[in-house]
């Protein structure tokens, strides 16, 4: 199985080696950064009593931008799940979207405010409904593989899930039938160190969770969850490789979820600010925003405009958001079924 | 017009489908080179290919979740649970996921699957290969759940189901795939889902069902017309949801009412039904509402006279008629 090293040296213009021109890297750190203040402003709403609940994508914007970048943004199938804000917005959700799904508004596109927040949904970009039953939308990716492989179109599906979540049978079984099958699909689990309270060393016993690709017959890489070319890297060999008809890859992005499991946790029960403090010198936003300065990408008054957007962005959506209508009451009896005119 | 056994005409619905809709493939354990343990796949791999004839790892909730992600896609599955007993591992993608995705998209993703699964005892089956599961489902908004007891039902209602837009159980009673034969239309037919059937039509008791108990049902009633005793028989067809106007219609036809089933009786499907005519035939009634069911033990045992026991038979559902018609 091949690793990629973690923590490797910055090189100048390492993007360029990737074939990613400057403006690509620009909008990759512009979707990383859009998740971070959003991610910000939603603890605050939640903290002001303006909104329930809070899961946050806060340490894994740069594995989840990366992914989507590597991914064909017009035709490939992908299912997210709930803590890939990063990953949406690269794949086209807007903020006033996303706001909508947190404030769980009518025009809230991925469930009408249905589901709790970040339960992702948009049918118009080919992104799966998924439930909280974790890792229940693997098998999902693969039957999206498999229809397409039976229609004969030539496309991925790529998943996303957390390394707790790589303990379920439906990992197991998703893996199994899409390697059995070789189909194109790319299991990407960013592996956040934790599920809720219990960490890595209490989820799995391997090293890795890539280390379980051998066991299915199946391409498997770990890489630098905070950095978005490692993600954009692996996940474009592994769509590469998909094409080809090579079959699913595993993906291992190792992150660190630098925030509390949702608004109802309290981390500190279980880990320490020390150990926080730590991981966020990591912080994937925060060094690759240091590495397109250092390669002369982000200027100063690039990344003045770029923050001072996303800030008018998130309080416009913000305000929608919170004004807009909730669905009717009486629409709590829609679409059980399909509703025939 | 040509006779079929019950599985022939799964078999028949399935390749009539098939033909007609290149967006419908079967997956499931052994259905491909096999045909399946009972065949009701057979020919269509050779007739297919393996591409839409998909013989699966042995894994229920891949099979029912895989199916869930090619529906999105715009195919419509058929997936095999080789027995309805080992649809258990399968029931967080059924109903955590089947059955709710319409609702928890707002309508933007449907799942248009149907799950085919063998159910039901006295095949020597023991506690694993008898059960009957439609209880477990019957209770989850968005599933509809459909039990043919005729091999015309089997094929129209077979159809009907591969062509809604929503997730379907289809059980099939595995006692009935050979032993049940019936004349079948070669022609392209539905039955819509949710339509309950009269059976047989009487005017002294009612009897409503479904599955082989049907057949249990019409047997005694033959017997009992020698007596004098007019049976009325209702067959469910859809246990979930129910079809209430059918099922009110029948309980007032006679007043005297039998609800029978093989599942374990408390909280079976027919726990509904007699709730629906308490709640809208009280006074239309003669006599209390029975039900006949297999007792509440965990399942049906191997050995011959603890299987025997344990199943409905159809003396008891003749008796139980008689002494309603003499209440």
């Amino acid at each position: 199985m091949i690793k990629a090293k973690s923590g490797d040296t910055l090189v100048k213009n390492r993007h360029q080696n990737l074939g990613l021109s400057d403006e690509v890297v620009l909008s990759m750190y512009e979707s990383m950064l859009k998740a971070r203040r959003v991610d910000e402003r939603l603890w605050l709403l939640n903290r002001a009593g303006k909104i329930p609940f809070v899961v946050s994508c806060q340490g894994q914007e740069a594995a989840q931008v990366g992914a989507a970048f590597g991914l064909n943004r017009e035709k490939d199938y992908v299912a997210p799940y709930y803590r890939d804000f990063g990953f949406v917005f690269a794949w086209g959700m807007t903020v006033k979207e996303m706001m909508l799904n947190n404030f769980a508004k009518a025009e809230d596109p991925s469930s009408a405010g249905r589901q709790m927040p970040g339960h992702f949904s948009y049918r118009k970009l080919r992104m799966l409904s998924h439930s909280s039953p974790v890792t229940t939308q693997n098998p999902h990716a693969v039957g999206i593989a498999l229809a397409a492989k039976i229609k004969g179109d030539d496309l991925v599906s790529f998943v996303d899930f957390g390394e707790g979540s790589s303990n379920q049978g439906d990992f197991h079984e998703a893996a199994n039938f899409a390697a059995v099958h070789k189909l194109p699909v790319i299991f990407m689990c960013e592996n956040n160190q934790y599920a809720i309270s219990v960490g890595l060393k209490h989820q799995l016993a391997c090293a890795h969770v890539s280390d379980r690709a051998v066991g299915y017959g199946m391409f498997g890489k770990s890489f630098d969850g905070n950095d978005p070319l490692a993600a954009y890297a692996a996940v474009k060999e592994a769509a590469d490789r998909a094409h080809r008809g090579e079959g699913p890859t595993l993906l291992e992005a190792n992150c660190y979820r630098l925030m509390p499991h949702t608004s109802d946790d309290n981390d500190m029960t279980y880990r320490t600010k020390q150990e926080v403090d730590e991981a966020k010198k990591h912080d994937g936003v925060l060094t690759f925003a240091a590495y397109l300065r250092s390669v002369g990408v982000l200027t100063e008054e690039r990344e003045k405009q770029m923050e001072d957007q996303v800030r008018k962005e998130i309080d416009e959506a913000t305000d929608y958001a919170e004004n807009a209508p909730f669905a009717d009451p009486d629409s709590v009896l829609r679409y059980v079924y399909e509703e025939k005119n | 017009m040509p006779v079929l056994s019950y599985i022939e005409a799964v078999t028949q619905a399935l390749d009539e489908e098939m033909s007609r809709d290149e967006n419908v493939f079967v997956l499931g354990e052994d259905v491909g080179k096999r045909g399946g343990v009972f065949q009701a796949t057979k020919g269509l791999y050779d007739k297919y290919g393996e591409n839409r004839v998909i013989d699966t790892p042995l894994a229920e909730s891949a099979i029912a979740g895989v199916g869930i992600g090619a529906a999105m896609y715009g195919m419509r599955p058929v997936a095999e649970m080789q027995f309805s007993d080992f649809m258990l591992p399968a029931a967080n993608q059924i109903i955590s996921e089947a059955a709710k995705t319409r609702y928890r998209s707002n309508n933007d993703w449907s799942v248009p699957m149907t799950i085919r699964a063998p159910f039901g005892g006295g095949v020597h089956g023991g506690l694993y290969h008898s059960q009957s599961m439609e209880a477990i489902f019957a209770n989850v908004p968005g599933l509809k759940i459909v039990i043919p007891s005729t091999p015309y039902d089997v094929k129209g209602l077979l159809k009907a189901s591969i062509r809604d837009n929503d997730p379907v159980i289809f059980f099939e009673h595995k006692r009935a795939y050979r032993l049940i034969k019936g004349e079948v239309p070669v022609d392209d037919y539905t039955i819509p889902l949710g339509k309950a059937d009269v059976k047989r039509d009487g005017t002294d008791v009612t009897v409503i069902t479904y599955g082989l108990m049907v057949h249990y049902a019409m047997q005694a009633a033959d017997k009992l017309a020698v007596e004098g005793i007019s049976t009325h028989i209702l067959d469910l067809r859809t246990v979930y949801p129910l079809d209430k106007e059918a099922i009110i219609d029948a309980a007032r036809k006679t007043g005297k009412v039998l609800l029978l089933t093989e599942d374990t009786k408390e909280g079976s499907v027919i726990s509904e039904a007699a709730a629906i005519i308490a709640e809208n035939c009280l006074f239309d009634l003669d006599a209390p509402i029975r039900r006949l069911a297999a007792p509440d033990a965990p399942a049906m045992p191997y050995a011959g006279p603890l299987e025997q026991a344990f199943m409905v038979k159809p003396e008891q559902v003749e008796n139980e008629i008689r002494d309603l018609a003499e209440f």
